[in-house]
């Protein structure tokens, strides 16, 4: 599992962790069933306090994106999909009140955001990466 | 959580006409990673010492597992693993001599551990300490503080002038000694970046006072960026209250506010301005705050 931690941007790195996770599983790069790092190797590596991985497996646990297993670990949870396309719109609204904020500084209307939006869309490689990968629930 | 397993109260230090520590009360809990940040001169150095004994209370006290290091330096020093800020380590010995020699101070000296490190770190038993390249010596003197399992490791500055791969080995050495139940890290550090990422509490040591000390999640959730446009313009902001510094000029003002977003609203519609954004903080921005923009609320605090 791959997580880049930064220190620059003021977001806590349990959230950066937490974000990440849920976007590995909505993306498809964690699988249902699969096991995530413990929390020892995970701040080793990541060379973060591990009471900060706990953290944030808590909150993905709370969210039902992973689940403990006694004595084993802690994996993705499993049957996913209506979670992970609720978490994928939460994500995106996320990413979308920072673009509001962002234009709302720049004084660019609403309107206009929308066009550009639209614009952008056209505008994007149609067969790469923005085809639904909500059907891995096998 | 528990009972603190440093206790310091009222300490003050001078040397002669320089006042290093002025009045720094300091309870530091048992168990995770405390982070003390300073800049240069803050007395961070010197703050350690006290707690290892090496300088004696001028007035105020110092309670280290309830013991006084000074009165009690077996009890106190035998549980604590130091790394100094200069390494001092016996130049003329070598690896496995200053090995077995610090382990004569220890009965709870693990040898295994001792050698496992030894291995990890690369370090040739045979090579004199005086011959080590910086990072080795660092390693040399992370081992000799760690090999004894101790209840407190103290690193005063431990990757100052290391290159990232010897700063890792640093790091990951605090994360496992928390990793293994109820032992508890005081470190110094000027690389708010690592303090960041170990650290659950911090202090921020400055002229020899202790600005703030709290949990890292309260100190990054409790200090915000609010760019804000007054409806009047001005050439002072008003100082006081939640703003800690900022700058700007006339209508437009960048501040760092100590508060919660519903008191940054509050405090904004009393000044007439309008919010323009309110963005968290990193613990460097934080720090600069607290100690550069000073000046500021010189008048509004006192």
């Amino acid at each position: 599992m791959h997580i880049h931690i930064s220190t620059q941007d003021g977001v806590p790195i349990y959230l950066q962790i937490v974000r990440q996770v849920k976007h590995q599983i909505a993306s498809g790069i964690l699988v249902s069933g699969q096991e995530l790092p413990s929390i020892r190797d995970l701040a080793e590596k990541l060379l973060v306090n591990p009471n900060t991985v706990a953290r944030a497996y808590r909150e993905l646990e709370t969210v039902g994106l992973v689940e403990k297993r006694r004595t084993a670990g802690t994996f993705v949870a499993e049957g996913l999909s209506p979670l992970a396309r609720r978490e994928k719109l939460r994500m995106l609204s996320e990413r979308m009140d920072g673009l509001l904020a962002e234009a709302h500084q720049m004084q660019v209307p609403l309107s206009d955001l929308i066009d550009l939006l639209n614009q952008r869309a056209k505008a994007f490689p149609q067969n790469s990466s923005i085809q639904n990968p909500e059907n891995h629930a096998s | 959580m528990n009972q603190p397993i440093l206790e310091i109260r009222d300490l003050k230090r001078n040397f002669g006409k320089k006042i290093a520590l002025d009045g720094v009360s300091l309870s530091i809990p048992t168990g995770g990673v405390f982070g003390l940040i300073g800049g240069n001169g803050a007395g961070k150095t010197t703050l350690l010492k006290h707690t290892l004994g090496l300088l004696s209370a001028q007035s105020g006290s110092v309670r280290i597992f309830g013991l006084d290091p000074v009165a009690d330096p077996v009890g106190a020093l035998s549980r604590i693993g130091y790394l100094s800020e200069n390494r001092d380590l016996p130049d003329w010995m070598r690896i496995h001599q200053l090995i077995s020699y610090t382990r004569a101070f220890y009965p709870n000296w693990d040898p295994e551990y001792a050698e496992t490190l030894r291995r990890d770190f690369e370090l040739d038993p045979n090579a004199f300490v005086k011959t080590l390249s910086r990072g080795q010596r660092a390693r040399a003197g992370l081992l000799v503080a760690l090999a004894h399992r101790p209840d407190l490791l103290i690193l005063d500055e431990p990757s100052s002038g290391l290159d990232p791969v010897v700063r890792r080995d640093i790091l990951g050495a605090i994360i496992r000694t928390i990793a293994d139940e109820g032992r508890t890290v005081l470190f110094s550090s000027h690389l708010l970046d690592e303090v960041e990422r170990v650290a659950d509490r911090i202090a921020i040591l400055h002229q020899g006072r202790i600005q703030l000390c709290a949990p890292m999640e309260q100190v990054r959730s409790g200090h915000k960026r609010v760019q804000l446009r007054l409806s009047s313009s001005v050439s002072h902001f008003p100082p006081g209250g939640i703003w800690i510094g900022g700058e700007g000029s006339r209508h437009d003002w960048s501040m760092v506010a100590e508060a919660e977003i519903e008191a940054i609203r509050e405090a904004v519609s009393l000044l007439n301005a309008d919010i323009l954004s309110i963005e968290p903080m990193s613990l460097d921005d934080i720090f600069v705050a607290r100690t550069a923009g000073k000046a500021l609320v010189a008048g509004g605090k006192s």
